[in-house]
């Protein structure tokens, strides 16, 4: 046998190849929201959805921006709304605001170490989720209780090395489109 | 490599520039991708006023959401069930002869709660045949699976899922579990209902507490133990008091076990549902024709109108 370079499918297989590849985060964010929404009875179940929500837009603008288009995160937005009974559209608005942030400072911000991209998740999650508060409280017109604030803020620091340890396998294998 | 337009399949846009099923100019395209933010941010903040100025709009939505999502965690919970109840055959076995003990001691107590309750369904007959009494219409009732909890941050409510049969309409039906009330349901689909858990921000149950029945409303405060509100000023509810739903309103029948009142850190008044919210597992839901909601005021033309719309189809059912 000959031993040359990898003999790579042409054609469709190879375009669906790419296609999956590129489809790869848009389709882990909306699988984790429905999973997050199974029955297991955990506590703070529903504080999950915004903190897996906030983990996927951040880590996935900031390192692989062309898989995670706008209209992807605005749809996962309307429906993390939907799931968790927030006012229509609000969190499409907080996630692509997220989104323009992340965006804007990207160029910097892909550089840093590990501790410090945790470190700003952490505060940009705190951010989404107190503008959620706020804005929620006045679209509803009462004061909403803070302590779903507190989970929000421990699960987006706890979390985040787990998921993005998990994106950042993602990232360099199944989300990989330049690999196709 | 060149593959394009070969399937035409390729719908996607990656920045590789390599596949692209139309061929744009390259600051074209780039303004291109620079709009979609904006203009996704603008379609969403527009999605916002519609849904604040039209709430069926997102009520629809959810709805089609709950109709969709129903059948797809029915599935995933029967496996979770499984798995709770210990894996089955082996997982019991360890503790079967523990069990039977409980068991047993638990059906002799029973058994003396069954005289008592013999007794006492005597006593009430001989009492309401004395008073003349009407009795209220037995209401139409079917139980349903909860098949996920989709509360939210800031809301509390489950999805049960509803029998092929079609129930008709089941919003405003009252959702029990064995022990007591649970909520209601606020909207309904063809195959799940979304029920709105007694301890959700916006619950609000007229409830009737003690022997004498004295009445307050119970508020949910998106916590495990709703708060009891405007009671009598003098005239504390007692520690220990039974709360029981009100007719007051006519949005819930009289006399649906809810809990017992308990003063929490605060000294301010809740209740502790006997319904075990956190895990439920069925529900009954119970249509009361004759106390059905009437959650927005009306005017009096349309309520003739719809009172006697209401008659006619109680007519066509009986």
């Amino acid at each position: 046998m000959a031993r040359g370079p990898i003999a790579r499918p042409t054609g469709f297989w190879r375009q669906l190849d790419v296609a999956a590849r590129y489809t790869f985060p848009a389709a882990s964010m909306m699988l984790g929201l429905f999973v997050i929404g199974m029955p297991f009875g955990l506590p703070g179940q529903a504080e999950l959805w915004p903190v897996y929500s906030i983990a996927c837009v951040y880590f996935w603008s900031l390192y692989r921006p062309a898989s995670l288009p706008a209209p992807v995160v605005a749809l996962a937005g309307v429906l993390l709304g939907l799931l968790g009974l927030s006012p229509l559209g609000l969190w499409a608005v907080l996630l692509l605001v997220l989104q323009g942030v992340v965006l804007a400072a990207r160029r910097r911000l892909a550089q840093q170490p590990f501790l410090l991209t945790w470190l700003v998740f952490c505060g940009l999650a705190m951010a989404c989720s107190g503008l959620a508060w706020i804005l929620e409280s006045l679209l509803t017109l009462k004061m909403l209780p803070a302590q779903p604030l507190v989970i929000e803020a421990l699960f987006s620091a706890g979390l985040y090395p787990a998921v993005a340890g998990f994106f950042i396998r993602a990232h360099r294998g199944p989300a990989a489109v330049e690999l196709a | 490599m060149d593959v394009n337009n070969e399937y035409g399949l390729v719908w996607f846009q990656p920045s590789y520039g390599e596949f692209s099923v139309i061929r744009l100019s390259v600051p074209f395209r780039q303004a291109l991708s620079r709009l979609t933010l904006p203009v996704m941010l603008m379609f969403s903040l527009g999605l916002v006023l519609i849904g604040r100025a039209d709430q069926n709009f997102s009520d629809h939505l959810q709805i089609g959401l709950d109709d969709l999502l129903a059948p797809a965690y029915q599935l995933v919970d029967e496996p979770i069930e499984a798995v709770e109840h210990g894996g089955g055959i082996a997982g019991h076995l360890f503790d079967l002869d523990a069990e039977n003990a409980r068991l047993r001691a638990e059906n002799a107590t029973l058994l003396q709660w069954q005289g008592v309750a013999m007794a006492l369904e005597a006593q009430n007959a001989a009492l309401k045949a004395s008073l003349n009494y009407v009795p209220s219409p037995a209401p139409h009732f079917f139980t349903g699976n909860v098949v996920a909890d989709l509360g939210g941050v800031y809301a509390r409510s489950v999805l049960v899922e509803l029998p092929r049969s079609g129930e008709g309409d089941v919003v405003g039906a009252v959702a029990m579990d064995g022990r007591g009330v649970a909520g209601r349901v606020v909207d309904a689909g063809d195959r799940a209902a979304r029920v709105l858990l007694i301890t959700d921000l916006n619950s609000r149950v007229p409830v009737a507490i003690g022997p004498t029945g004295q009445p307050a409303m119970m508020a949910g405060t998106n916590g495990p133990d709703p708060a009891l509100l405007y009671w009598a000023p003098g005239h504390p509810p007692a520690e220990g008091a039974v709360v029981l739903t009100s007719a007051v309103g006519g949005a819930f029948p009289p006399g649906l076990p809810v809990g017992v009142v308990h003063y929490d850190g605060q000294n301010d008044p809740e209740v502790l549902p006997l319904a075990d919210l956190a895990s439920l597992r069925l529900l009954r839901l119970f249509s009361y024709p004759v106390s059905l909601p009437q959650l927005t005021p009306i005017p009096h033309e349309a309520e003739r109108v719809a009172a006697h719309a209401h008659a006619r189809k109680q007519k066509h059912r009986s």
